[in-house]
């Protein structure tokens, strides 16, 4: 089993077309590695994937790249553009560069992680997905998180968390602002713990003591008659 | 929706293929605007003393031999005609009203057509021309009509052009306000408002700069903005950065697109840097002299 366990599918995107990738992909029975060439910035690569197989893109890729990734894991040698792993199961996604707008977004599982730096609205509307990013993040990170983490190693933009559920929002570095109703809170052992946990699974080398963690003040779950007149 | 696509060269050779690869960074964004096309390309400056025009005619049969010797591009001609900008203008409008003046200076030639930019490519003969810079926009209409006026890039003064992703909330308002301050417009399309308010800007004594930092107060809506200047160019997205824009620098050039995938066309472009450009923050490039051929400039606008 070992040598076909060896054995990459090569795929070079100059050659043969997006979807015809991507139903491959997608067969019952694909094969365990595959390397993609020239993707050359092409949208939807590795898409919708619900296998246990480790795909390689060797290029930018770009809008949605590994959109719906189920257990699969997506490594892009490169850059990514918006909706990178967008609505991520479960599985890995990995992008050596720089992630466009809302990487992450709605991810119910999984781990996504961005060595570079990732733009604005990372990890909008996350619903269980743990998003770890080796640089920095634009403005909105963490946009009305519900469940999951952001690790952010650099600073973050303008207004992170706003309009947060829950969810746990860990960053070293700066935050630019805080959004509506989320706040600084303690870093706790278990915290330590689970982020020690995440940046050992992303293969980030940082020391979570030097993180400060961010989540939901909740003041927002139920309409206060006070706020009315921001309606 | 809309794309954007942006060229400077930084080597001869690229400046030999800049209209080639310009056009390939235009069909790349084809499926993002599909209604119309349109370039400005930087080259060929006219005498001193002299202003070229880029004149479009609706009229297939359009005789441009009245004007001299004209170049013609389809619906368009390039005139190179005695006289300061503002003089030369107003004689073509003068006698011939139905000619529009797409653009006024001395390097900057404007085209720009209704239909798909595949076509546009091949019927205005991108592939023959070269530059040291330019810009290119593939429209998706969405608030006004699909017509040659309506396509960008849009004219904001002698030398400068303005393309724009996005739309514009306030436009009316402006357009109004502009008007009073003597700014004409052809069209009820938000983009030539934008390139009227920086029109005015400059007008009032702005740097390109200020003036672009100034469309940051003044214009609500969604934009990524790419402006063309005689030695230049510059690109400014609006604060909430909804629309897309990545920008790379090889050695041999400097390039902006709505997508990577338009850059990825470049050569080299695997080998270039390749960023976002970030959020109410103006880049801009021009060439200053021998020494010191191309640069960058990044400023913090702080808004």
């Amino acid at each position: 089993m070992a040598a076909i366990a060896d054995t990459v599918e090569s795929v070079d995107l100059a050659d043969v077309s997006l979807r015809d990738l991507n139903q491959r992909l997608h067969e019952a029975s694909p094969a365990p590695r595959w390397h993609v060439a020239h993707p050359n910035g092409a949208h939807a690569v590795a898409v919708g994937i619900d296998a246990d197989i480790e795909v390689e893109v060797d290029g930018h890729v770009g809008y949605y790249c590994a959109g719906m990734n189920k257990r699969a894991t997506v490594r892009v040698r490169g850059n990514a553009g918006v909706g990178l792993a967008e609505n991520i199961m479960s599985g890995t996604v990995v992008v050596d560069g720089y992630a466009g707008q809302s990487c992450a977004a709605t991810g119910r599982g999984g781990l996504v992680v961005v060595r570079g730096d990732a733009s604005a609205r990372c990890g909008i509307s996350m619903k269980g997905v743990d998003l770890v990013v080796a640089g920095s993040v634009g403005h909105m990170g963490a946009f009305m998180a519900q469940k999951g983490c952001l690790v952010v190693c650099g600073d973050a933009g303008e207004a992170l968390g706003d309009s947060i559920y829950e969810a746990r929002l860990y960053v070293r570095g700066s935050v630019a602002s805080l959004g509506a109703d989320c706040v600084e809170k303690e870093l706790a052992d278990e915290h330590l713990t689970e982020l020690r946990a995440l940046l050992e699974r992303a293969d980030v080398p940082a020391d979570a003591a030097d993180f400060r963690r961010y989540g939901s003040a909740r003041r927002l779950y139920s309409f206060d008659v006070d706020n009315a007149g921001a309606y | 929706m809309c794309g954007i696509v942006g060229l400077f060269a930084k080597t001869p050779d690229v400046e030999e293929r800049l209209g080639s690869l310009l056009g390939d960074m235009l069909a790349q964004m084809a499926d993002r605007g599909p209604d119309s096309a349109g370039i400005a390309v930087y080259r060929d400056p006219a005498p001193v003393g002299a202003t070229k025009l880029s004149l479009f005619s609706a009229d297939p049969d359009e005789d441009w031999s009245v004007l001299g010797d004209a170049a013609v591009h389809a619906s368009h001609a390039l005139v190179v005609l005695e006289g300061e900008a503002a003089e030369v203008q107003a004689r073509v409008r003068a006698e011939h009203p139905h000619l529009r003046v797409m653009s006024a200076g001395s390097r900057i030639e404007i085209f720009k057509e209704i239909g798909d930019p595949r076509g546009f490519v091949e019927r205005f003969g991108l592939a023959a021309m070269s530059g040291t810079h330019g810009l290119g926009h593939t429209r998706m209409a969405t608030e006004s009509k699909v017509t040659t006026e309506g396509a960008h890039p849009f004219s904001t003064g002698l030398d400068l052009c303005l393309v724009h992703n996005g739309s514009l909330s306030n436009h009316n308002r402006l357009r109004r306000m502009l008007r009073r301050e003597g700014i004409a417009f052809q069209t009820e399309n938000d983009t030539e408002v934008a390139a009227g308010y920086l029109e005015w800007r400059l007008r009032e004594g702005d740097t390109l700069q200020a003036a672009l930092e100034a469309c940051l107060v003044d214009l609500d809506g969604f934009y990524t903005f790419a402006v063309g200047t005689a030695d230049g160019f510059a690109v400014l997205r609006d604060p909430i950065a909804c629309k897309p824009a990545v920008m790379a620098e090889s050695d041999d050039w400097v390039a902006m697109a709505s997508e990577y995938r338009a850059i990825a066309v470049l050569p080299g472009a695997d080998a270039a840097e390749v960023w976002e450009p970030a959020p109410a923050q103006v880049y801009s490039w021009e060439r200053r002299g021998e020494a010191s051929p191309v640069t960058r400039s990044l400023a913090e606008t702080g808004v």
